[in-house]
């Protein structure tokens, strides 16, 4: 089958460049004795049908993956203001580390005798950490944030329970991630939801009314995914302490505050971080990630084990069980190959690199939230530190364009999308994130297009014509996508396709 | 120490200028004072790229890492972390940014390059698994099985689970971490074979899940006619964990009447890595996909009328529900799903079923040679395909560390989640197409010479 080089057909699945005969792969010749299949599996194991996936040649292979790998936005291409994914480039020399064999061939169950380098990673990483967060230690082993929200719900559970203490509420606020209110769900907690004022910041008052005994431990971003700093955050530290209950950071933010304020000096007592986020590990497409949980000194003993340490005798590193631990939370010691990427980030950019990172993630964010208030709404109108929430509600209702819409024009500039619809208690909200990578004349072009997106809508309501936005994106390798169609008649292979014959 | 940070001096000080402000400190006026750090991190300098490269070459110098012999390891270890072929072509095509360096597919109209490779991804892993729904990637095989639990528990309203010894213990133990948010009571079913007997688990009270490995850890093949039997018995959904490489010769976890299947997908391209990053694999039946964890990525078509993918069955998922979310999970394993839709391409009907075979192949052989071997003897007595434990003359953990110096990863030592059982001290291994006849009888000589000094 032949497939267009470019254009605007689309690329067909790799099932249908199938032909029988056809074979990509090659084996090690291994000499071994060729036994019957009734020698290696018993009768009633052996599969009856051929199990039949695709056959298709290496170049067909190659041609199709680097045909869907053109109908894809990246990092590497451009722009990826999305607000809460801190969506910074990620150095090539970080790739490279992750692939050297000597840390990428290493079977997790090597003893730790033979797998030194790696827990020297791991242990310098967890202290690079401890320092940027102001903690005690931390666990390297959940894989992404939520994985870390759950692990650091777990180790407050485990805290209170040690102490006799039956606790069962989380607060969050309402401009919380959907992942922690989820995660307090999973670690047996009720969800407790406290408002923001009008600052955009944690209602004080309000938590003061719900704080008591029962209360666990509050969960907060900070800064906020509104991108605003918690101001309030020492007295809410004191009185969450004063009744008892924990303060767990997500660390999601975690980028613009390097070097500057540190949760622990906040006085959180658990914080997740997002490596690929702050520490510009690549996504990946949505994954893999990474989400250590830093703890202060009172929780050290319950993280979850093992733990790679440096050995008591002083030379070399080894694994052990904390005494109270939580147990494991990941099948061996983390993403190990993104915590590596991680450590080579924070030892490129040193102490000084990390602080101007986050003095540019603020700069870059302020800019635009100051290059762009006059035309959207921002609805809380203060300086922000990594990302700035602003509202299509105003324009909406004076021409109907939506935030939907202005994500959807915007991919015709050549740019991502900004986060849109979230924190949920912005009404038709657009999160702009632009981190510190994006250079002074890349952020200024996203202002000039989502400048030209207000206007264009206003002199088309003006004019009355249909808005332009309402039918983009029309340059890009599809147009909009039949959401609801996909989920009214759910294909979700191949085998369930009208295009399988 | 490289700069990834664009702007020049002028160029800040005329944002700043912009701004209002005289000079970057101001940027964070809104953070007490009382709290901003007065001095700088306690982390070194930046280095250069130059540095880092010596470094991680003097570092990474102390690790012993799996390959040919004389250059690493000869690789006997498994256990849910397997030496498998990883051609050129899997690694130059996942390797390419534009997959490496993308987020979440969250604006379909510039991401139908992830959206489709995971749709194809999909589709394999329901014809690996036999089951008609599988989602895009969990992070690895622990956090798939934890998900499969909490899917059954929640459909049967029931909290109990049996779950059989053989399922890999790291993913047990995670489980356990897990069961202490959830609350679910965990019982677990014996291997007095090496396969588990189910026996003795009281049936009389109801259970949520059924638990089992297929192979199991021990790489022995479970009899999943009486696993489904007694899920059936005890009104549980029977969750599966597969080895995937041996789809190709076993008849799959549905035809013997698993509702879900999950495992480990390591083994499809991505690098042994020190353990992660990993791929838990999911699927399960049509009538569960309410209830499924984590991202779907389904076909569409476009306004045009093209076709076109999208994550769809989207009000399962934590952004929207909240905390009535089936999962918490929002980053994935996506790029390793992506690979394993690249290897599995490569590969092909033909290789999928030659790598399963050569491994058994390898196994039968090293079995032969190594049984043998004066006190070392066969642990299991149920029918193994590609990894099996030994019972050795000395400790399992003592041979690892021995053998290493003589070239070789030996195995697993099994410690951890066989505490007082028969198969604790015992050494695990594995076999993949990558173990020839000659590697296997060095190493038959080596570990001769180890046990019986
Ligand atoms: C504020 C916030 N919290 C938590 C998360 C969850 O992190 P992850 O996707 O790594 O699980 C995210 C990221 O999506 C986030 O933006």
């Amino acid at each position: 089958m032949s497939a267009p080089l470019m254009g605007d057909a689309s690329e067909p699945t790799l099932f249908e460049f199938s032909s029988p005969g056809r074979r990509a792969f090659s084996l090690r010749t291994t000499d071994l004795p060729d036994v019957p299949m009734d020698a290696l599996v018993p009768r009633p194991h052996q599969r009856g049908e051929p199990l039949e996936i695709v056959e298709v040649s290496e170049r067909d292979l190659v041609g199709h993956f680097t045909r869907l790998a053109h109908r894809q936005y990246s990092v590497d291409l451009g722009a990826y203001p999305l607000g809460s994914c801190t969506m910074k480039y990620n150095p090539k020399i970080c790739d490279e580390a992750a692939s050297l064999r000597a840390f990428a061939g290493v079977h997790p169950a090597t003893p730790p005798s033979a797998a030194q380098g790696w827990l020297q990673v791991l242990v310098e990483l967890e202290e690079m950490l401890c320092e940027i967060t102001g903690m005690a230690a931390a666990t390297l082993q959940p894989a992404a944030g939520a994985a870390g929200e759950l692990t650091g719900l777990l180790l407050m559970r485990a805290y209170h329970a040690a102490k006799g203490d039956h606790r069962t509420r989380v607060i969050i606020p309402d401009s919380a991630h959907g992942t922690n209110p989820a995660s307090v769900t999973l670690g047996g907690y009720e969800v407790t939801t406290i408002g923001s004022d009008e600052r955009g910041c944690v209602d004080v008052a309000q938590l003061r009314e719900v704080l008591g005994p029962d209360v666990a431990g509050i969960m907060l971003t900070n800064p906020n995914t509104l991108g605003l700093f918690e101001e309030d955050i020492v007295e809410i530290a004191a009185m969450v302490h004063a009744a008892g209950g924990l303060l767990y950071y997500d660390g999601a933010n975690l980028n613009p505050i390097l070097g500057v304020v540190r949760p622990g000096d906040m006085g959180f007592d658990i914080v997740h971080m997002n490596l690929h986020k702050t520490f510009a590990t690549p996504h990946g497409g949505g994954g893999p990630g990474a989400g250590p949980v830093a703890v202060s000194q009172r929780l050290v003993d319950f993280l979850p084990g093992p733990r790679p340490v440096r050995a008591s005798g002083g030379v070399g590193f080894e694994l052990v069980r904390p005494p109270a631990s939580i147990g494991r939370v990941h099948s061996y010691f983390g993403n190990s190959l993104v915590l590596l990427r991680a450590w080579s980030y924070i030892k490129l950019n040193g102490a000084e690199g990390l602080r101007r990172v986050a003095e540019i993630a603020v700069l870059n964010a302020n800019w635009i939230r100051a290059s762009l208030r006059d035309l959207y709404d921002s609805p809380y109108d203060r300086p922000v530190m990594h990302e700035c929430v602003l509202s299509v509600a105003s324009l909406k209702r004076a021409t109907g364009l939506r935030a939907l819409d202005v994500a959807k024009r915007l991919l015709e500039f050549g740019f991502h999308s900004p986060t849109v619809y979230f924190p949920l208690i912005v009404e038709e909200a657009l999160m702009i994130e632009p981190t510190e990578t994006e250079s002074p004349e890349t952020v200024a072009a996203l202002v000039v297009a989502l400048r030209t997106i207000a206007e264009e809508a206003r002199a088309d309501a003006l004019a009355g014509v249909a808005l332009r936005a309402v039918s983009s994106p029309r340059t890009t390798p599809v147009e909009r996508v039949d959401e609801a169609r996909a989920a009214r008649q759910l294909v979700p292979t191949f085998d369930a396709s009208s295009y399988h014959h | 120490m490289p700069d990834y940070v664009p702007h020049t001096p002028e160029d800040i000080s005329s944002m700043l200028d912009f701004l209002g402000l005289s000079s970057t400190a101001e940027l964070f006026a809104a953070i007490p004072a009382s709290i901003q750090l007065s001095r700088s991190l306690e982390i070194d300098a930046g280095i250069s790229e130059a540095d880092l490269s010596f470094e991680l070459a003097e570092i990474g110098a102390r690790n012993s890492s799996v390959g040919a012999p004389g250059s690493g390891l000869v690789c006997f270890a498994g256990g849910g972390a397997y030496d498998h072929e990883v051609p050129a072509v899997t690694r130059a095509l996942a390797g390419r940014s534009e997959f490496v360096t993308a987020y979440t597919p969250y604006q379909p109209e510039v991401a139908q390059g992830v959206l489709q490779a995971l749709f194809e991804y999909q589709s394999f892993i329901g014809r690996i698994t036999g089951l008609p729904i599988a989602n895009s990637s969990l992070y690895d095989g622990s956090a798939a099985l934890v998900e499969a639990v909490n899917l059954a528990v929640a459909e049967k309203h029931c909290q109990r689970v049996v779950i059989s010894r053989g399922v890999h213990p790291n993913w047990r133990e995670v489980l356990a971490t897990f069961a202490a948010g959830t609350g679910h009571q965990l019982e677990l079913a014996e291997l007095p074979t090496g396969a588990t007997d189910w026996s003795s688990i009281d049936a009389s009270s109801p259970a949520g899940a059924v638990v089992v490995g297929y192979p199991n850890f021990l790489g022995c093949l479970e009899d999943l006619a009486e696993a489904r039997i007694f899920a059936d018995r005890v009104g549980a959904l029977l969750v599966v964990c597969q080895d995937p490489v041996t789809a190709g010769i076993l008849k799959s976890p549905a035809e013997w009447g698993a509702d879900i299947v999950i495992g480990e997908a390591q083994a499809f391209g991505t690098a042994l890595s020190f353990g992660g990053p990993y791929l838990g694999f999911f699927a399960c039946r049509s009538e569960l996909v309410r209830r499924l964890p984590g991202r779907l990525v389904g076909e569409t078509l476009d306004l045009s009328g093209r076709r076109a993918y999208v994550t769809t069955l989207r009000a399962r998922e934590q952004d929207i529900r909240r905390e009535k979310a089936s999962s918490n999970v929002c980053t994935n394993e996506t790029l390793m799903a992506v690979t394993t839709a690249i290897q599995l391409g490569w590969l092909g009907t033909v290789g999928l079923r030659e790598v399963g075979l050569s491994s058994a192949r390898a196994a039968h052989y090293a079995r032969t040679v190594l049984t043998k071997i004066a006190g070392v003897e066969l642990v299991t007595t149920a029918p193994p395909l590609r990894e099996f434990a030994l019972r050795l003359p000395i400790p399992a953990n003592e041979v690892v560390e021995a053998l290493i110096g003589e070239g070789f990863l030996a195995g697993i030592s099994l410690a951890e989640g066989f505490e007082g059982t028969e198969y604790e001290g015992a050494l695990l291994l594995a076999f993949t197409e990558r173990r020839t006849r000659q590697e296997i009888d060095n190493f038959a000589a080596a570990l001769a010479r180890v046990v019986t000094k």
